[in-house]
């Protein structure tokens, strides 16, 4: 959070009023403390929730991963209908926003009291994953319409930071609990639940309930929702320019293979004790926790399209890089990439979207578009799974790349360029 | 504008104030918590051997290995297997990611030697001989799918003292070809009497085979689909496992026995679900855990291997069954 309050020198301070775009808008910062909190609360229970139910429960993992996939698909509606519900205008982002963090500390104290009830637990995690699918659109619906539309990127950027570290800390937390109690899982869900409350709080104290309050924080830039160069109304998808956003990001989705199946490849290739595994995931979060603000700021000041694209350019840097033998140099700069891929492309993306979206249908539009994504992505993952098996890893790696290539090329045509006009 | 930065002051107090009752309360649930002290790990009486011939299993209460109408007086065990020389205990060590400590013992329960292995105890297995001992855990992280687990299937040769740590390196052939796949999992090794034959279940592709193994040729091959957590019978010809006839997730498996001279198949009179890697206590029993009435307890039931008769209780409170024949004379 540091570099929150020195940040700022911009490219070209002539063209706007001193002062704008100098800070990142107290919104998106308290916005960004959300989500760090939150995702400190999320993390420290998914990092436990494997060895809670096998070993405490003895559920069996078939069982588990049926809990665990059974809301994948219901997540998806979830979050259009939240998108959807927060555009109805009268600052609901804020509510609809608060009620998904709020349900989703609220599922702690479900996975307490359910005790080894498979019902139960199902039950609770569903309320998890429901508050997960609502809360995520129409918050960055909130951080696009709280930021000048030239300093979006930036924003993102630190609200994506932000988000990362609380992923980071979350596990910490949780053996930490583990630690101080000897494998007490119910201690883990109690932190957790107080810890989601907290980022609730947050948010209902820090977080402007929109354009029908009063600007609660003191900003530098109004809400950009009350001067919408667009006519407002809720025809969002139908924008040509947003079209050609979700086409490019869905495109390019389907042509990536899964993070997994990249950190398996390393581990195989290196040799890696499975002890040691996590810390790939780990590697490639702390790089893109690193660049996500230098990487929104670049994007800010040459356009969003050219970021996304270089970005989705890493990843396929990162998968040629796997088709050598790996060794530690190689894998470094895999991670290394594949932290610039997210840097790149996630906050990125929101930015490159939100403006081609009118305010009042932002988070369904955004919504539309990570659902795409996501949907696009978990059949790229699936693709390169099957193309593995029947192929081997590295024809499929092969296959990949060129899939990758050839999604670049299009996605090259497709997008709008996204600098602020 | 006055009012702006007092509404800011109040609200970092209310924040603040929140926070230290929030965070402050979790504290005192953590260090309650502490002290309640959560399960320890002991080491075996002194008197506690395998001398004594009859059924031993994990009891539930404790924690710890137990000789049946007996006190528990074995080490604490998630999983427990024992047969000729060696007894096998997979303990889950405290913290996540989740390790799995194996623990090779003599008839006497010392310790002599000690493995530890990423994931959460499953399945253990000793050879009749106790020369060959296998091990099952589900890795969490390591899987491509975000749903579901992984497993890991280790073997340890105590004549050789070579550890395999994973099977998943074995080279694999599915209906005669030969096979590659990311997906390979393994799990639930059960040894021949030669001390180098082996079964297993590897699963690929969503679904699940019975596969044979050779340690010594170092290959294996699938013999049939939808077979898991295979039990080869004392004399070699008969497999017990549980097959999947459900997608019901509350109730997806059955047990079944399989013939290998002509690999026909039925179904035992067990109609529960069990999810367990049944256990031979003579030629003609299966033991195996159902899950009781409370979360992570189990009892021991039996049945018939032939297909016959009626499950009976065996123990209440009870996993991980071993029948210990009396050692032979010197």
């Amino acid at each position: 959070m540091m570099y929150l309050a020195t940040t700022g020198r911009r490219s070209d301070p002539s063209s706007r009023p001193a002062g704008v775009g100098r800070r990142v808008p107290g919104t998106v910062v308290a916005l960004g403390a959300v989500s760090l909190v939150t995702d400190v609360s999320s993390e420290m229970v998914t990092a436990v929730l494997p060895l809670y139910l096998v070993l405490g429960l003895g559920l069996s993992p078939l069982q588990f991963g049926f809990l665990d996939g059974m809301f994948n698909g219901a997540t998806a509606l979830v979050r259009l209908l939240g998108g959807r519900i927060a555009d109805r205008g009268g600052g609901r982002h804020r509510t609809v926003a608060g009620a998904g963090y709020l349900l989703s500390a609220l599922s702690r104290l479900g996975l307490l009291l359910a005790g080894g009830a498979a019902g139960g637990i199902a039950a609770a995690l569903a309320a998890d994953r429901l508050g997960k699918g609502v809360r995520t659109a129409p918050r960055d619906a909130m951080i696009s319409l709280s930021a000048p539309p030239e300093a979006l990127g930036r924003a993102f950027g630190v609200h994506r930071a932000m988000d990362t570290t609380g992923a980071l800390l979350g596990p910490l937390v949780a053996l930490a609990v583990l630690g101080a109690t000897a494998d007490a899982y119910d201690a883990v869900f109690v932190v957790s639940f107080a810890v989601g409350l907290l980022g609730v709080l947050v948010l209902v104290l820090f977080v402007p309930g929109g354009a029908a309050g009063p600007p609660a924080v003191a900003q530098p830039v109004r809400p950009a929702r009350t001067t919408g160069r667009r006519v407002p109304g809720r025809r969002a998808p139908g924008d040509p320019a947003f079209r050609r956003v979700v086409a490019a990001a869905t495109l390019l989705g389907a042509a990536t293979i899964g993070d997994s199946f990249l950190y398996l490849l390393l581990q195989r290739g290196l040799g890696l004790a499975p002890a040691l595994f996590p810390l790939l995931p780990l590697g490639a979060a702390a790089c893109y926790l690193l660049l996500a603000v230098p990487a929104g700021r670049i994007a800010d000041r040459i356009g969003r399209r050219t970021p996304f694209l270089y970005g989705h350019g890493a990843l396929l840097l990162a998968y040629l890089a796997l088709l050598v033998p790996v060794g530690p140099a190689t894998a470094g700069l895999v991670l290394v990439l594949l932290g610039a891929f997210y840097a790149a492309t996630d906050g990125v993306l929101m930015a490159l979207a939100g403006p081609a979206l009118p305010a009042r249908g932002r988070a369904g539009g955004l919504a539309v578009l990570q659902t795409g994504q996501a949907l696009a992505r978990l059949v790229g993952a699936a693709g390169f799974g099957a193309a593995w098996t029947w192929w081997g890893a590295r024809p499929a790696l092969a296959v990949a790349a060129v899939a990758l290539a050839a999604g670049l090329a299009a996605a090259r045509r497709v997008l709008p360029d996204g600098r602020p006009s | 504008m006055t009012a702006a930065p007092r509404a800011t002051v109040t609200r970092v107090a209310v924040l603040v104030v929140a926070a230290l009752v929030l965070l402050g309360g979790s504290l005192g649930y953590v260090l309650r918590a502490g002290q309640r002290g959560g399960h320890r790990v002991v080491a075996a009486d002194a008197s506690f051997t395998l001398d004594e011939p009859g059924l031993y299993y994990r009891d539930a209460a404790s924690g710890r290995v137990a000789r049946a109408s007996g006190p528990a007086g074995g080490p604490s065990c998630d999983r427990f297997h024992a047969a000729g020389e060696h007894a096998l205990c997979l303990r889950a060590l405290p913290g996540t990611p989740a390790r799995t400590e194996a623990v090779v013992y003599d008839r006497h329960f010392r310790a002599i030697r000690t493995v530890t292995v990423p994931g959460i105890p499953n399945r253990a297995r000793v050879s009749a001989s106790g020369q060959l001992l296998s091990w099952t855990t589900f890795a969490v992280g390591d899987s491509y799918a975000v749903s579901g687990f992984s497993t890991r299937t280790s073997i340890l040769d105590l004549r050789t003292g070579y550890l395999v740590k994973s099977v998943e390196t074995i080279p694999l052939t599915v209906d005669g070809a030969r096979y590659h796949a990311p997906d390979v999992n393994y799990w639930g090794v059960s040894f021949a009497a030669d001390d180098n034959r082996f079964y297993a279940t590897v699963s690929t592709g969503g679904r699940t085979h019975l596969v044979e193994g050779d340690l010594a040729a170092w290959s294996a091959r699938t013999l049939r689909e939808n077979v898991e957590c295979p039990s080869l019978s004392p004399d070699g010809s008969r497999i017990a496992f549980k097959k999947k006839v459900s997608a019901d997730p509350a109730a997806p498996w059955r047990l079944y026995l399989l013939d290998l001279a002509d690999l026909r198949e039925h179904p035992l009179a067990e109609t529960r679900s069990v999810d367990d890697q049944a256990v031979w206590l003579d030629g003609a029993t299966l033991a195996y855990a159902l899950p009781a009435g409370t979360s992570g307890v189990s009892d021991l039931w039996t049945v018939p291997a032939d297909g016959s008769g009626a499950p009976v209780l065996l123990a209440r409170g009870a996993s991980s069954p071993v029948g210990i024949p009396a050692p032979p004379p010197p």
